[in-house]
């Protein structure tokens, strides 16, 4: 007779923070693709937001840590509308890029923008000051 | 009736055409009955929601807003901005379900701010032209019919997402469709008209992305026959109209869109004087197309 003992899942600090902060179950997921299929960057993804899913389920720190893909999501809430099982992915993305800016790691350098910053609209600097600085 | 306006950072700005977006609409609501009123010492939003579950110091400049508004004894505040209604409207949701989190905020605002209960309504302009002017009464004030002009609405990202505050449904918004359809123009309807322009993306190194982001959008629009895109957002005006320069330069196979907003449409049927639009200040210059349809007269020179 084969003897089931649930596996010991250990968290990491990562994990557990993505999902204090996004207030979301990671495990809920299923992989069904419906976020990657209606997400409108995913050109420019390391991993398509299911595939973040999936890391995290399977706690591969390495990886997340390394992908794009938190900081080129727009915020367009349309994977955490139409996600079958609830999981609001938006709010999952906005709490990686939170656990890289509450160390002071900043994605972008105003400064660095020069003539640029002239001939944007302030609601494009602001709103990616807020998301993508610390 | 009077109404409560915020206006937001981009309203006051010629860059993404807030003047003529905001000049449009406060000339159009006056000959609707409606006045909106600018809030007095009004603070920014914060663009952006931020959905973080700790993150209350983000909501801040929205909830000193709401405070103002419940401070002036009013009931509701109306924006244009889709990104500010979405702002206030969500941190709005936010205080309403979480009792704590409205104490937490309004400990810290005091004394400077009262104590806010949660109770304003935050509502879009295009919500006050729906409900409390009606297209019906639009449509029989219209002196300039749009006619023969070929329009794809187009909603963008936080104007009807998340579902909490969107003001329409969230994949098949019509709003904007019915208010054109009340002008006279051949409204198109697009695939694309609830898909992101990749927003705030614009700075950086993701720039690149919101240029094929813009092409999209537009080549798909042109291909269904629309002459000009109509929009409600400022940021999606930046990135569809600037963009579209760029967009252009690396794909000759679309034809230059111009963007409108809808207030503007709407000031130019209603037979508003049309240098309040502000078509100075668009980069994809729309005059050409609006003076082959008879609605503005001749071309004043630009730049």
């Amino acid at each position: 007779m084969i003897k089931l003992t649930a596996a010991k899942l250990e968290k990491s600090e990562l994990i557990r923070k993505i999902e204090e902060w996004s207030n979301q179950n990671i495990f809920a997921c299923y992989q069904c693709g419906k976020c990657s299929a209606g997400c409108p960057l995913t050109d420019s993804m390391d991993h398509l937001p299911n595939q973040i899913m999936k890391l995290l389920q399977m706690g591969d720190e390495e990886t997340l840590l390394k992908s794009n893909t938190p900081w080129v999501c727009a915020s367009c809430f349309t994977c955490s509308c139409r996600c079958p099982r609830g999981v609001r992915i938006t709010e999952i993305m906005e709490a990686f890029r939170l656990y890289r800016l509450r160390q002071n790691i900043d994605h972008f350098n105003p400064s660095k923008l020069g003539k640029e910053l002239a001939e944007l609209p302030q609601i494009a600097i602001i709103a990616s000051f807020r998301k993508l600085t610390s | 009736m009077k109404i409560p306006y915020y206006p937001g950072c981009t309203m006051k700005a010629n860059k993404g055409n807030g003047t003529g977006f905001e000049q449009s609409s406060v000339a159009a609501a006056a000959l609707l009955d409606i006045e909106l009123v600018e809030m007095p010492r009004w603070y920014c939003c914060g663009t952006v929601y931020s959905t973080a579950s700790d993150d209350l110091m983000k909501h801040l400049g929205s909830v000193r807003n709401l405070s103002k508004i419940q401070q002036m004894d009013e009931k509701k505040v109306v924006t244009l901005c889709s990104m500010c209604y979405n702002t206030l409207a969500m941190v709005n949701v936010l205080l309403k379900q979480d009792p704590e989190k409205l104490q937490t905020i309004n400990d810290f605002m005091a004394p400077e701010e009262e104590f806010y209960r949660g109770e304003v309504e935050v509502l879009h302009f295009l919500q006050i032209l729906k409900t409390d002017v009606g297209f019906e009464k639009i449509a029989s004030l219209v002196k300039k019919p749009l006619n023969g002009l070929k329009v794809a609405p187009y909603y963008g990202c936080v104007l009807t997402r998340p579902k909490d505050v969107a003001i329409d449904d969230m994949e098949e918004p019509r709003i904007m469709h019915e208010l054109l359809h009340a002008l006279g123009a051949e409204v198109i309807d697009d695939p694309y008209k609830i898909e992101c322009c990749g927003s705030y993306q614009t700075i950086g190194p993701m720039k690149g992305a919101v240029i094929e982001r813009t092409y999209r959008i537009v080549k798909s629009m042109a291909m269904n026959g629309a002459e000009a895109i109509v929009l409600t957002c400022p940021l999606c005006e930046f990135n569809l109209d600037a963009r579209q320069k760029d967009a252009l330069e690396a794909h000759p196979d679309i034809p230059p869109v111009p963007i409108f907003y809808f207030s503007q449409l709407l000031a130019l049927a209603l037979d508003l004087d049309p240098s309040i639009c502000k078509f100075e200040n668009h980069k994809i210059d729309p005059q050409p197309l609006l003076a082959k349809l008879n609605l503005i007269k001749a071309i004043p020179t630009i730049r």
